[in-house]
């Protein structure tokens, strides 16, 4: 039998509550015991001293770009950007080239999965054709062959009648909606928040009542459907109260925030930082501190990364013709450990599940957890690491992050996926 | 000065902008020589490069810089947006092999200067970027308004009109605070941009109060096609609500002077009688541009190198 017994880590579960100096024992890919002096003579060791033990993250947002856009990132290289991020298992958006809108296009996004990726691979679907927001796509046979959710990420579904149907729909099958909120009437040719820094910079800004009032809409129309949604990187201080009404009137709705999005402003684009520009933008002073409160509070349940890789001459030109975009995986566990738990907003348990126990519920999967019988996901962290994050330990195809040169506590060490060892003492083994 | 290029006026010091002014003085009394040039420049070779339809500022540049004895190249291009093709640092690359001593570029993208000024070694001037800034507008008039009031500060200047896509709007109201001027703003609700009062100008919701009592009545152009856009509903209301009449006029100090970026639209944003009367600064401001214009290029293309290569040839 294949066993490996990790001795003297700080095993941080919070599906079972646990914060503790525990041994794991994982046997058969699976976790087998959590336990205190756990003694295996005939199992392989691994010694975690000083490192804290958590389950693989799970990232509900990111962008593989293959089919269509293997220039900037492909399931080899966005697996191991997630392995080197300690996340375990990702939800790959379905505006690739073709998009994710067919059981076949589904199936090739699992066989990719399956033949490149180093992690575990859930995909989602398009939730209308060409992601037009006009006609639905087959969910009920895309649920059947492995989509976790419908999303047409990267646009709104502008039309509420169609957004009607797709919930009503979509809550026979029983899938969750995934939605950009932007109403792209109000969000026209921007480029950044709107507010003092885009009028500072002369750039055309995006309202942040865009995304609002889509997430107002929706959940009007989850709460008339009985649909499930789920808000993907929210990022104004409005959506936060709106999803917070939302669940206090009991509509079923999720929410995720990007660590960009409670790490930095909109100030972070002065000098024309190309690599402060996603969509939604960064917003203000006001709107980070809120969605920190929301994470406190439980109205955001989920830590997602919006993970979007882009090449350097992509992202190096004039700022309005740069895409939207930054990569995210390997700066997810750092970035929240330093703005949110050194910070003292979360616990580092409360961190940790919503990277992880989270997640998993939104997507209905049984991940995120160290209970013996789980799959043997594991992510080693030295949380005393401090280190600077440059551009040549990045494992992504593409280098577009605002974090470059930064500093952060709380490096990777070692990771497992289904018992498979990825990384050991900092080192990628895939 | 001490700076390789002038890309806005929020980054400038106070102390630079009146280097500038000082230093177009003299330049301005070239133009009532016979001959109007000197030989500051000789053998330096400037590339004026707009990628935006322009007129008067183009024009302006390439004298100014003929009346310093430099050799000025004009490209025009439409790179309007999203256009496939070389992209702007190779264009500009490509210009560097050639030699080129410094770069005047319009651009409609906000930021396409800072940009380039980071990537490259030699000079750029700023002559409009998109909705950011057009610091030697705001320069020229800075001088028209000293050359008509003896001073800046203290002086109550009205700006009227689209400030939410006018960078003309933007380099006055930083040029006009950092010398202490008063600035009023008014225009179309939905043409005042988002948090323009932490740019240090009063906002007014009524045209009568910025006009009241002013030194300087600023119009700004408004773009035909901000009209049934949702901005405002007609050129005839607008020109109703906020149109320069001598009526109008009538409000601000009886030695207020009016002036204007260029082009205008009579009867739009302004009124003939205003536009031809008395008061009006707008052709000045035409004739100091090219002074303006002439001061900042000798800065920059004699401060960053200092040396010729003729003089290091000398050395030699």
């Amino acid at each position: 039998m294949n066993r490996l017994l990790i001795r003297g880590g700080i095993v941080v579960d919070p599906s079972q509550g646990l914060e503790a100096r525990r041994d794991l024992l994982i046997e058969e890919g699976r976790i087998a015991a959590v336990g205190e002096n756990l003694n295996v003579p005939s199992a392989e060791t691994w010694e975690a001293d000083g490192l804290h033990i958590l389950p693989g993250l799970v990232d509900l947002h990111v962008h593989f770009r293959e089919p269509g856009q293997e220039h900037k990132e492909t399931y080899a290289t966005g697996s191991r950007s997630a392995a080197l991020g300690g996340v375990t298992s990702v939800v790959p958006m379905a505006n690739t080239n073709p998009i994710v809108e067919k059981q076949a296009d589904l199936k090739f996004a699992l066989y990719l999965a399956q033949d490149q990726a180093v992690v575990n691979v859930y995909p989602l679907a398009a939730a209308t054709v060409g992601q037009k927001g006009e006609d639905l796509t087959e969910y009920a046979d895309l649920k059947q062959n492995g989509a976790v959710a419908l999303s047409d990420d990267g646009k709104p579904i502008m039309d509420s009648a169609v957004m009607r149907r797709i919930l009503e729909y979509a809550s026979m099958v029983g899938l969750p909606l995934f939605l950009h909120e932007e109403d792209m009437n109000l969000s026209a040719r921007g480029c950044m928040n709107e507010g003092y820094w885009s009028t500072f910079l002369g750039l055309p800004g995006m309202s942040p009542a865009a995304e609002e009032v889509m997430i107002a809409r929706d959940l009007i129309l989850a709460d008339e459907t009985g649909g499930r949604i789920h808000i993907q990187h929210v990022s104004t201080a409005r959506a936060v109260d709106l999803i917070r009404i939302g669940k206090q009137r009991g509509i079923q709705v999720t929410a995720e925030a990007c660590p960009h999005h409670f790490t930095l402003t909109d100030e972070a684009v002065k000098g024309y930082r190309t690599h402060a520009k996603m969509n939604p933008p960064l917003r203000t002073e006001k709107d980070r501190l809120a969605l920190i409160e929301g994470l406190k509070d439980g109205t955001i349940d989920a830590i997602a990364t919006d993970h979007a890789p882009h090449t350097r001459h992509e992202k190096e030109q004039e700022f309005e013709l740069a895409p939207f975009g930054i990569i995210g995986l390997e700066t997810l566990f750092p970035l929240t450990y330093n703005n949110l738990v050194l910070t003292g907003a979360l616990s580092l348990s409360d961190a940790v599940r919503k990277m992880t126990l989270e997640p998993a519920r939104i997507l209905g999967i049984d991940k995120g957890t160290l209970r013996p019988g789980a799959d043997a996901d594991i992510a080693l962290v030295d949380l005393n690491l401090k280190r600077v994050y440059t551009e040549d330990e990045i494992q992504s195809k593409s280098k577009n992050s605002p974090s470059l040169a930064g500093s952060c506590r709380g490096g990777r060490s070692g990771q497992s996926v289904g018992g498979n060892i990825v990384m050991r003492d900092r080192k990628l083994l895939v | 000065m001490n700076r390789k290029d002038l890309l806005d006026i929020q980054s400038l010091e106070t102390e630079e902008i009146y280097e500038i002014l000082d230093t177009a003085v003299p330049f301005k009394e070239i133009f009532t020589r016979s001959v109007k040039r000197v030989p500051s420049l000789r053998g330096k070779t400037i590339v004026n490069i707009f990628f935006e339809p322009s007129t008067r500022t183009r024009t302006s540049f390439e004298l100014a810089a003929k009346r310093l004895s430099a050799d000025v190249i004009n490209i025009a291009s439409e790179r309007s947006s999203f256009v496939k093709g070389e992209s702007l640092i190779d264009t500009f690359h490509t210009l560097l092999a050639m030699k080129a001593d410094l770069f005047v570029m319009r651009h409609s993208f906000a930021g396409a200067c800072h940009f380039l000024a980071e990537r490259i070694p030699v000079p750029i001037i700023n002559a409009g970027d998109g909705a950011h800034e057009h610091p030697t507008q705001a320069l020229l008039d800075l001088f028209t308004i000293r050359e008509n009031k003896g001073t800046l500060s203290g002086v109550k200047v009205a700006i009227i009109g689209d400030i939410a896509f006018s960078r003309v709007a933007r380099s006055n109201l930083w040029a006009l605070t950092k010398v202490g001027a008063d600035v009023h703003i008014t225009g179309p609700a939905t043409l005042l941009p988002k948090g323009i009062e932490r740019m240090g100008a009063k906002v007014c919701r009524r045209v009568e109060e910025a006009l009241d009592g002013a030194d300087v009545v600023y119009m700004l152009r408004i773009q035909k096609e901000r009209q049934g856009s949702h901005f405002f509903p007609t050129i005839r209301e607008y020109y109703h609500l906020f149109g320069l009449t001598p009526n109008r006029l009538s409000l601000a100090k009886p030695d207020a002077i009016v002036m204007h970026p260029g082009p205008m639209n009579r009867g739009v944003e302004i009124n003939d009688y205003v536009a031809d009367g008395p008061a009006s600064r707008i052709h000045d401001q035409v004739t100091n541009g090219v002074a303006i214009r002439m001061a900042v290029l000798f800065l920059l293309a004699t401060q960053h190198h200092p040396q010729t290569a003729h003089e290091l040839a000398a050395e030699e």
